[in-house]
């Protein structure tokens, strides 16, 4: 592991199966769904932070499938508190951290700390708890299992739940398309707090998620990765096309895959030629009772945002000027 | 500053000042605290010692109370000495937490500087945000005066560490009428809290050398098991409790007990009551004493684990108990400390009369002379027989 623990591997792009790390840090046993795509991009989560790091994570699918006491399918100190609040819980670790690095209590390497959350966690009921951790600058990384609805407690909507879908709280009925509004854009916010590095990643482009992973934990202070986890148990789809789901995610623009770095937008997959947004709507349950127009308002909101995403990449000015905070004391 | 402060010598400060110095003495390394009135002046001034470099800790500067907590349980979790401090509407917004925070067993200390709870918003004092978290499952004590306030926030540390306890702690002082005003304090010097207080030694925390997984869920077969081994971390408790209280009293001559009593000696009549209106209540005692009446006053200081037996003791012999709480049950028949002493009492095949009281609600004043009018009235209810479940003293209207 050591090997691919430093910096240095984060600057170039190598995929090559055999250069990721063997070690499962999320180990099988878990009861996470069939084809549960979240599943997937927490084991090679858990490969990109290495052995000493420290998790925090929120009440949600992930929690309650891995944590059954007395097991535990994870194998990094993790501790789980509330729904709400893990990333206040990782700023009281961090913290610890500095205090116990300064007074020479830590034995071994400073650990890394990451926190994470779904969906719900994050841009609702989590938000606060997020903004007020990376506004403080904390140095950690949180990891976002976007899996666009509550499906812990029942497949609810979510502000992440993407336009149309069908959910138990966004019915599809003769007054309703189902989930009314545009997908809240989280990653938007998590960089307008002025963090040094922000992504989105996939479970369809594991070497793309690792490598942002390693980046995300290797850059000093806060650091935000948004992860689509395809759920065929609340996407109503089948459970051999979470990978292929999470590629046409990527491949019509749904989910651009691109990280920012102080302030800068890069697409890290590039898709030469889009497909339409039907192919990955379409073996999608959620989205069966779509019509025309609300497809083609999904296509063409699509584009639009996926163009505006084009012209940040391509833009000589970052989203901020990079905040290099001068030390005290 | 504290470290300079010779052992013996009476200084005036303002409380909230005192209980600063009390947790910079006892090294606390990680604060996590969000500005409330009238918690506020105990954590601007641990802000400015952390700033100065007088106390070697880390200042989280969270976003609410609920972070505070959060932050809280993540830096104990991480093997850091963790104090906080809030008040009301704060404390209220811990609520979800401070449950798991007692479950995990992580010993955050914690200054309550008790206000009342909304509506209509007051900022003033009584004790109806600590009774709305009485059920948390921390060691709760309540104290009386500056000083009091100043033992025991280092004593809590003790207290929560030890490893046969390793539970959270409260100290519960009343919101303006201690942590506002200026009281003669005597501290304590760095090396002798020191030598009080050792570092903290974690029971377990997050370290990759020895992964643990904390907060793991139960399922219906384990969660009662779960509870009860919460209830009987807390019970036993007790214990520990008095043996660091005891050993304070040795080092300090300052002796604290979990209920405590004021001329109650061939008293007939008894105020029990928690908190600084002890100190008011006394001098009505007092008054009426040197009228020849048979009256005295009960202290509760320990909250929880609730002292069944120490209470019992203090009040057999008396024919009547008027429990003073500051705190309103709404809807019920009996106020927190009403519904605990007579639950106490209850069993006993003699027992005084217990009539309850709500009193100095949202800062309303209350002077020995209530005391007395209040007295008066429970003494002609206990006669005639109590015409109401319990009574709001003083109320209008």
């Amino acid at each position: 592991m050591d090997k691919f623990g430093s910096a240095e591997s984060t600057k170039f792009d190598t995929y090559a199966s055999r250069m990721m790390p063997r070690e499962e840090y999320f180990t099988s046993g878990h009861r996470s769904c069939q084809g549960c795509g979240e599943a997937l991009a927490v084991r090679w989560v858990c490969k990109a932070i290495g052995k000493d790091t420290i998790i925090a994570h929120a009440t949600g699918c992930m929690e309650i499938v891995s944590s059954a006491i007395p097991q535990t399918a994870w194998m990094h100190p993790w501790i789980h508190v509330a729904f709400e609040n893990t990333s206040a819980v990782a700023s009281g670790i961090d913290a610890a951290l500095n205090i116990l690095e300064r007074k020479g209590k830590l034995k071994g390497p400073r650990p890394k700390v990451v926190a994470m959350g779904g969906d719900g966690g994050t841009s609702d009921i989590g938000l606060q708890a997020l903004s007020g951790a990376l506004e403080r600058g904390h140095n950690f990384t949180y990891v976002c299992w976007d899996n666009e609805a509550y499906m812990n407690t029942g497949i609810q909507r979510s502000s992440a739940t993407p336009f149309g879908a069908m959910t138990t709280t966004s019915p599809p009925g003769r007054r309703s398309i189902g989930q009314k509004t545009w997908k809240k854009d989280m990653v938007a916010i998590a960089v307008a707090h002025g963090i040094p590095y922000v992504a989105t990643a996939s479970p369809g482009y594991l070497f793309d998620l690792y490598f942002k992973i390693r980046k995300a934990i290797e850059t000093p202070g806060p650091a935000y990765v948004h992860v689509l986890s395809v759920c065929p148990t609340g996407w109503r789809s089948a459970t051999d096309l979470s990978v292929r789901l999470a590629r046409l995610a990527t491949e019509t623009a749904v989910f651009p895959l691109y990280e920012v770095v102080e302030g800068r937008h890069r697409l890290t997959v590039e898709v030469p030629k889009l497909r339409p947004v039907k192919d990955y709507l379409k073996p999608q349950g959620r989205f069966r009772h779509l019509r025309e127009p609300e497809i083609d308002f999904i296509q063409k909101q699509t584009l639009a945002n996926y163009e505006l995403l084009l012209q940040k990449c391509k833009s000589s000015f970052p989203e901020f000027a990079p905040i290099h905070l001068p030390q005290v004391g | 500053m504290a470290q300079k402060m010779t052992a013996g010598k009476r200084i005036g400060m303002e409380v909230s000042i005192a209980v600063s110095y009390a947790v910079q003495l006892s090294r606390a390394e990680a604060i996590a605290a969000y500005p409330i009135t009238p918690q506020t002046h105990i954590v601007e001034h641990l802000s400015s010692l952390v700033a100065n470099g007088e106390l070697e800790a880390e200042f989280i500067t969270v976003e609410s109370e609920h972070s505070a907590m959060s932050a809280s349980i993540g830096s104990a979790a991480a093997g850091a000495r963790t104090y906080t401090a809030t008040s009301s509407q704060g404390l209220a917004l811990m609520h979800e937490i401070l449950f798991i925070a007692s479950a995990m067993r992580f010993p955050i200390v914690m200054t309550v500087a008790n206000r009342a709870l909304s509506g209509p918003l007051s900022i003033w004092n009584d004790h109806g945000d600590i009774m709305a978290e009485r059920d948390i499952g921390w060691i709760q004590v309540f104290v009386e005066n500056g000083q009091e306030a100043f033992d025991h926030s280092i004593m809590a540390f003790k207290i929560a560490e030890d490893h046969r306890v390793l539970l959270p702690m409260i100290v519960n002082l009343d919101g303006f009428i201690l942590s506002h005003v200026v009281e003669s304090h005597q501290l304590l010097d760095q090396e002798t809290v020191d030598r009080f207080l050792p570092p903290l030694v974690p029971y377990h925390r997050l370290d990759p050398a020895k992964p643990v997984t904390m907060g793991a869920f139960a399922m219906p077969e384990l969660y009662t098991e779960m509870k009860m081994a919460h209830q009987m971390a807390l019970t036993n408790s007790y214990g520990p409790i008095l043996e660091v209280w005891r050993e304070w009293g040795a080092l300090t001559g300052r002796h604290y007990q979990p209920v405590e009593t004021y001329r109650t000696e061939g008293a007939k009549v008894l105020l029990l009551i928690m908190g600084s209106l002890a100190e008011v209540a006394e001098t009505a005692v007092d008054e009426l004493q040197a009228l020849g009446e048979p009256v005295g006053l009960v202290k509760l200081r320990l909250w929880r684990p609730f002292p069944f037996e120490e209470l019992r003791k203090a009040v057999a012999g008396a024919d009547l108990v008027l429990v003073c709480d500051r705190a309103l049950s709404l809807g019920g028949g009996a106020n927190p400390v009403l519904a605990e002493v007579r639950s106490a009492l209850y069993p006993l095949a003699v027992r005084p009369q217990v009539l309850g009281y709500t009193v100095g609600l949202g800062g309303r004043d209350v002077q020995p002379a209530d005391f007395i009018k209040l007295l008066r009235h429970g003494q002609a209810e206990a006669k005639q027989g109590p015409s109401q479940e319990f009574f709001m003293y003083g109320v209008r209207g």
